[in-house]
């Protein structure tokens, strides 16, 4: 097991994914906030076309290409998204959902007549689907640390500015923000993390490592700094532990034991939660009805004398 | 006569295919405070929304101090409506009132202790300095109000505008809000004010923009509150109702 571990490239892809789950926990606790969760789906699932037609173009597997072609049909995506919700009476969850299940169609398709094609059966894309960490050469680890480098770099420096941003976009506008580049600003980062995690996590369970971080943070914390700071930690455990656990075993897909080990997480936040916690709440309604039924006595004592 | 700060000309706006504004003109001079007053509908919100680049306008030029709102942005100061912002947002009191700063406070950097103590101030001056460290979802609607308050007199602006900052609030937030206005007053300051409670006009606000789609009457709240005026603007078919100058108006039928 350990031996596994020190392998040279599973701690590489374990680094990576680590990394990505820091960035992915972060990005997803702006998504939170922007109340966007079924956005990064629709989006992450959208992202499969452009990595088929991005390999039909170069005929190899690049991660950075691959990335790219990933990011062109997300961003088309989010356009269409937006473009349906604008022009039509079409509700944006509506929109999302067509948008999600006709752009993953349309990848799978592509997707089974590049594994007919010559070396296209070899060419690892069905990774995309499920995520496959330790399919990962280092060159692609090390795009992949380098992106979500930057995207962590945008989330901390600009964090008064998100904060204004996701409370009170209209009051942001006023003092002088430009709200219009700011959202440009988070649909890059957002899109630019999700293309990075496709390769390990796939694009099924992608939206998985940008929402269940930042519900589990909410449990414990009542300040935006610490809520993207704990959702990042998860986030980046998450990503590791699930990494881990993959590698333990031969051809185990990485995607799906990321998402139990932050579900794990979530369900421990749920009940333990220090701020909003089931069992701390639980106590607190108790400490208050004991409070309350001593003054009813105390008053009532008082009353008979 | 002193100067016009504020000039709206022919403005006009829409939801989708529902015009809610049109032909709007009037000007606004310095140092005073003028609510603007409407039945459901007027577009009173839509119109400071509109003047602020919060809402596309139709047609029409809206000047501050002889510039546009790009260049003049830093010395305004708007209060939204309460509901407009998510409450259960993981920040505490003094935080939100510290956003008043961020303009100043420049990009990218962190609010020093002198800027948090401003914001302290600011929080005192609307009594809810004991309140700074609490959880703004646990603050009830009249203290989100007052924090949103003490966020704009943070802003340091020359003018302000406010979406209905009394609705739904206590005696003894409103008389809070009303001691800042008044003060913000006597310092020279202008504000504009989205007003729903027609008796408390002229009590409260020396000017008043009586407005339904366009403005039916602008101007000292003595000359133009009148019932004649309040009756067209509210759709003519009004039944007064209470003693003497009570300003309460039903309407009988639309």
């Amino acid at each position: 097991m350990w031996s596994t571990l020190l392998h040279s490239n599973t701690i590489w892809v374990l680094l990576s994914t680590m990394i990505l789950g820091f960035a992915a926990g972060g990005i997803g606790c702006l998504a939170y906030w922007k109340r966007q969760n079924l956005m990064s789906d629709a989006l992450s699932h959208a992202a499969l076309p452009g990595v088929v037609v991005a390999f039909f173009i170069i005929q190899e597997k690049n991660l950075l290409l691959l990335v790219i072609g990933a990011a062109a049909s997300a961003l088309l995506g989010a356009f269409l998204i937006q473009w349906i919700t604008n022009a039509s009476r079409i509700t944006e969850d509506t929109a999302m959902g067509m948008t999600l299940s006709v752009f993953y169609g349309v990848g799978i398709m592509l997707l089974s007549i590049a594994n007919r094609s010559a070396g296209g059966n070899q060419s690892g894309l069905n990774s995309f689907i499920y995520g496959q960490a330790a399919a990962m050469v280092r060159s692609d680890v090390i795009t992949m640390v380098v992106l979500a480098g930057i995207v962590i770099l945008i989330i901390f420096i600009g964090f008064k500015e998100w904060k204004l941003y996701l409370f009170d976009a209209a009051f942001a506008k006023g003092i002088g923000m430009s709200v219009r580049s700011m959202n440009v600003l988070y649909t890059i980062v957002l899109v630019t993390t999700i293309v990075i995690g496709i390769q390990a996590v796939g694009v099924i369970l992608m939206a998985a490592m940008l929402i269940i971080p930042a519900v589990s943070a909410r449990y414990w914390t009542h300040s935006f700094r610490n809520m993207i700071l704990l959702s990042s930690l998860v986030g980046g455990a998450a990503g590791a532990l699930g990494t881990w656990i993959s590698s333990t075993g031969s051809g185990l897909p990485t995607g799906p034991f990321i998402v139990l080990v932050s579900a794990a997480i979530f369900a421990i936040s749920l009940l333990f939660g220090k701020e909003k916690g089931i069992i701390i709440r639980f106590i607190q309604f108790k400490v208050q009805q004991r409070d309350s039924e001593r003054n009813q006595f105390v008053m009532d004592k008082g009353g008979s004398q | 006569m002193r100067s016009s700060i504020i000039q709206v000309d022919d403005l006009s706006a829409s939801y989708q295919k529902n015009k809610v504004l049109s032909n709007v003109n009037f000007n606004v001079e310095e140092g005073t405070i003028t609510a603007i007053v409407g039945p459901n509908g007027a577009g009173k919100s839509t119109l400071i929304k509109t003047m602020l680049g919060l809402h596309p306008q139709l047609t029409g030029t809206v000047r501050f101090w002889d510039t546009s709102f790009k260049i003049a942005k830093k010395k305004i100061g708007y209060v939204p409506q309460r509901g407009s912002v998510d409450w259960d947002f993981p920040t505490d009191a003094l935080d939100v009132v510290t956003m008043g700063l961020y303009g100043k406070i420049g990009w990218f950097r962190f609010p020093s202790r002198k800027d948090k103590e401003k914001a302290m101030n600011a929080l005192k001056k609307m009594g809810m300095e004991s309140y700074a460290h609490r959880q703004i979802s646990q603050l009830s609607g009249g203290q989100q109000q007052r924090v949103f308050l003490a966020r704009a007199l943070a802003q340091d602006a020359e003018l302000y505008f406010m979406d209905e900052p009394l609705a739904g609030v206590d005696a003894s937030t409103e008389k809070a809000i009303m001691a800042i206005l008044k003060e913000l007053k006597r310092k020279g300051k202008t504000v504009l004010v989205v007003h729903h409670d027609l008796q408390t006009v002229p009590e409260y606000f020396d000017h008043v923009l009586l407005l339904n789609k366009t403005v039916y009457a602008h101007g000292k709240t003595e000359e133009v509150f009148t019932k004649d005026n309040i009756a067209t603007t509210y759709g003519g078919n009004m039944q007064w109702i209470g003693k003497g100058d009570q300003y309460v108006v039903h309407a009988t039928s639309q």
